[in-house]
């Protein structure tokens, strides 16, 4: 990683990751380290580390983690919370980190798409004739779409912010 | 009993096999499903944009169940998951409950999270436990070695699963495998995470999660991995001649779903359990129960 520019940094990011929704717990970390070695991902891709992202977090490193790739390689497998001795919830502070990085567009193109989709047909999958037909021939009832909603919950923006 | 049968999005299009021998077991052993059609997705796809939508759309789903006064049994560890938690804020939180009912006013629901979210193996064991599925057994899977894979949100957070099961050491996928009286194979990767949640961003990344698993299970012999959700599967089964591929190994291990291991036991035939839609054949399984 390049050499921090402590002109960039931004004082107001930890708080803003702290007042999303699930980020509440950041500010409780004493960067024991616990996560890291707890995490799956870790020892896979060097990139993604826990404490690291925290302490990019509590240092105001916002565009280095928001517009960054490895924030979305977490599997929320949760092995990180259940290990933490101060009950940040770190998986759920990765999601208030995501939904920030989304409201600076800063997603994965998938992502947005899953959304349209739910919005039009109020599940991930598109149900048509084939699908019934399939499960007709097993038995199993027909499943009819209703998006209608889905539609009117969520609001017709991309990142739904 | 009756519950409602949350199928989310996945199981009713891409694991029939799993649906119908989860239908079919309930049935033989005294639990009603009762489908709802208007249950959709659960929300757990927009986390990652926007959690408040999620808690919205799983709302959404709960109220509906509320409304019917039933409890829910999902298939799937995400969709049962995500509405657990989502139930679990939406009753202790009053003020998210407030602004969470002040957004589903538009489609005329309330909610107060008293619903009760389980995995369909989860209300087994406490529904039927383990003696009473081992009194429904009529043809006991003997000689067939199983390794359970329970998955990561089967377990956990486990503030949301207290007095149920332990993420460092579960036991109860393991005791209903052995009351259909299987052997449970143990081995070292028993709690990986299956890597599907990351599928999408880093492919390598998420097989190199799942080989551990996939590689263990093959080394101790075990006729096939039995899972509890849709998800788990895109790995394990979906992703494993890929897998089998790049390690350069012979993998060829059989992913069954725990009903359908369940439906034979119940003397269910194969055909009836979906076992055509499984990718890698339990040949070795089948070849033991039905001859
Ligand atoms: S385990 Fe908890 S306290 Fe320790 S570094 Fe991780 S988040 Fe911080
Ligand atoms: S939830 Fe995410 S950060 Fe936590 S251990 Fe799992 S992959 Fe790592
Ligand atoms: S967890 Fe997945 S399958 Fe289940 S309802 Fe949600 S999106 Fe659909
Ligand atoms: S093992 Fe993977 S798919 Fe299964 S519950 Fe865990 S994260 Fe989800």
């Amino acid at each position: 990683m390049a050499r921090i520019n402590l002109n960039k940094l931004d004082p107001q990011f930890k708080h803003r990751v702290a007042d999303q929704p699930g980020g509440e717990g950041l500010k409780a970390c004493f960067l024991c380290k616990a996560c890291t070695a707890a995490c799956p991902i870790q020892p896979l891709d060097k990139r993604y580390d826990p404490r690291k992202i925290i302490r990019m977090v509590l240092l105001g490193m916002k565009d280095e983690v928001l517009k960054s790739d490895f924030i979305w390689l977490c599997s929320s497998c949760y092995g990180c919370q259940e290990v933490c001795p101060q009950n940040v919830r770190f998986t759920e502070v990765m999601y208030a980190i995501k939904n920030l990085a989304a409201q600076e567009a800063c997603m994965p193109p998938g992502l947005t798409a899953q959304r349209s989709l739910l919005r039009k047909h109020g599940r991930l999958y598109e149900v048509g004739e084939f699908e019934n037909d399939k499960r007709f021939k097993l038995g199993l009832p027909p499943i009819v779409e209703h998006p209608e909603d889905y539609e009117k919950l969520l609001p017709d923006r991309p990142t739904g912010v | 009993m009756e519950v409602l049968l949350y199928l989310g999005c996945t199981v009713p299009i891409r694991n029939l096999n799993y649906e119908v021998s989860a239908r079919l077991t309930a049935q033989a052993l005294g639990i009603n499903f009762r489908d709802l059609e208007e249950f959709g997705c659960c929300g757990f796809p927009l986390k990652s944009l926007n959690v408040e939508d999620t808690i919205v759309t799983a709302a959404r789903n709960l109220a509906l169940a509320e409304r019917e006064g039933l409890d829910i049994c999902a298939l799937c560890n995400a969709c049962a998951g995500t509405l657990n938690e989502v139930a679990h804020q939406v009753r202790t939180n009053l003020e998210l409950r407030e602004k969470i009912n002040r957004r589903l006013k538009v489609v005329g629901l309330h909610v107060e999270g008293k619903v009760k979210v389980r995995n369909f193996v989860r209300l087994l064991w406490e529904e039927i436990g383990v003696e009473g599925i081992r009194k429904a057994v009529t043809r006991p899977l003997e000689g067939i070695m199983l390794a359970p894979h329970y998955g990561c949100h089967y377990l956990k957070p486990s503030e949301l699963n207290v007095g149920f099961d332990s993420p460092e050491t579960p036991k109860t996928l393991s005791e209903m495998i052995t009351a259909t009286g299987a052997a449970v194979v143990n081995y070292p990767s028993l709690l990986d995470c299956c890597g599907g949640g990351l599928l999408g961003m880093s492919e390598e990344v998420a097989n190199a999660m799942a080989a551990r698993k996939l590689i263990d299970v093959s080394k101790t012999g075990a006729h096939a991995l039995v899972l509890v959700c849709p998800f788990c599967n895109v790995m394990y089964e979906g992703q494993q001649k890929k897998i089998a591929k790049s390690t350069g190994l012979d993998l060829k291990t059989p992913v069954v779903y725990y009903p359908q291991a369940l439906g034979l036991a119940l003397g269910m035939k194969s055909d009836q359990l979906g076992f055509k839609l499984n990718r890698i054949k339990p040949t070795g399984l089948l070849k033991i129960v039905e001859g």
